[in-house]
């Protein structure tokens, strides 16, 4: 393969790989609205302040997600 | 868009600068046009709604209630009663970004915080801002924030570059947040839209999936305007955190 070919395939090969780590954002996020469910479902007054605390840690688990996809368009696409 | 068997996603972002020959002497962006739009955006749907001071309000006047309410609870539960002094940064920062997220979803508009520029701007500013705020509260003894109380003493070698070092990461996680989620979103928007014109042109078996890929793109508009006002709301969030931890220094 000539040179310009053989790193497109690596490129794709490194971004394919750094998207793994979407799982474990995956399972942090489960867990986040699993304890959500059912801290509400035990108690459920409580839903609008636990409902706020989730959403923050909803949306900074989801910015390790993103750093991860940041990390993989920058191996894709420069 | 799509071309020889590659999507260009990326270049959606690229600035080019925007009002005509004014624009291009001063180098006046989209980016900086969009700026511009969404101040003025704010300050007219705070002026007009509180234009008729209503003891019963009507919808536009509700809207301005509810979102000085809305920034003013979340200052004073968050940092306490010194937080009504930081309300009209939160507030800045909290509409600029909702703004600047939102108005990108819009065809043919530009979001202007899917720039790492403007994130890091704002990061370095509120980073800043929340250092001083804690120096000038309280003195040299803010550094007593990097070693944390109830700690063992023999641990402070390993534990205050860790503090430290955390303290600055909060540079790089508050602006890459917000850069990368409206980056994301708007590739992804562009990647399935790319897809619906290549399957699209591979004629008649190309029409569902294709169908399929517009669906798509559509429940992902829905999903932008959620991210939108969710990173708003949790870069505003964070800067109330940290100024907590400034003025209160644990």
């Amino acid at each position: 393969m000539e040179p310009a070919a053989f790193i497109t395939a690596f490129k794709n090969l490194g971004a394919g790989a750094a998207v793994i780590a979407l799982s474990g954002v995956g399972i942090g996020i489960g867990n986040i609205f699993a304890a959500l469910v059912s801290s509400v479902a035990r108690n459920p007054a409580a839903r609008e302040r636990v409902f706020g605390l989730a959403i923050l840690g909803f949306a900074l688990t989801e910015a390790v997600a993103l750093y991860a996809l940041l990390i993989a368009f920058l191996i894709l696409f420069t | 868009m799509a071309a020889s068997h590659t999507i260009d996603a990326l270049s959606q972002f690229k600035l080019h600068t925007a009002l005509g020959p004014l624009g291009a002497s001063v180098n006046f962006t989209q980016s900086n046009l969009m700026m511009v739009i969404a101040g003025v955006v704010i300050l007219a749907l705070l002026y007009f709604g509180m234009r008729p001071k209503a003891m019963v309000p009507g919808r536009l006047q509700a809207l301005a209630e509810m979102s000085y309410e809305g920034i003013m609870s979340m200052c004073v539960d968050t940092i306490g009663p010194e937080g009504r002094r930081f309300f009209p940064l939160i507030f800045t920062l909290f509409f600029f970004i909702l703004l600047g997220n939102l108005m990108g979803v819009w065809p043919y508009a530009f979001t202007f915080t899917s720039g790492i520029a403007v994130t890091g701007a704002l990061t370095i500013f509120v980073v800043v801002l929340v250092t001083i705020v804690g120096i000038a509260i309280h003195g040299w003894r803010f550094f007593s924030y990097f070693f944390p109380q109830g700690a063992p003493v023999a641990l402070s070698p390993l534990l205050v570059p860790i503090e430290i070092l955390s303290y600055l990461s909060r540079l790089i996680s508050l602006s890459v947040r917000l850069f990368a989620n409206m980056v994301a979103g708007h590739v992804m928007l562009e990647v399935f839209a790319a897809f619906v014109v290549m399957l699209g042109a591979a004629g008649w078996i190309g029409w569902v999936p294709a169908g399929a890929s517009l669906a798509i793109n559509v429940v992902l508009i829905g999903f932008e305007l959620l991210v939108a006002f969710l990173q708003a709301y949790v870069f505003a969030i964070l800067t109330c955190i940290y100024l907590h931890d400034a003025v209160h220094l644990h």
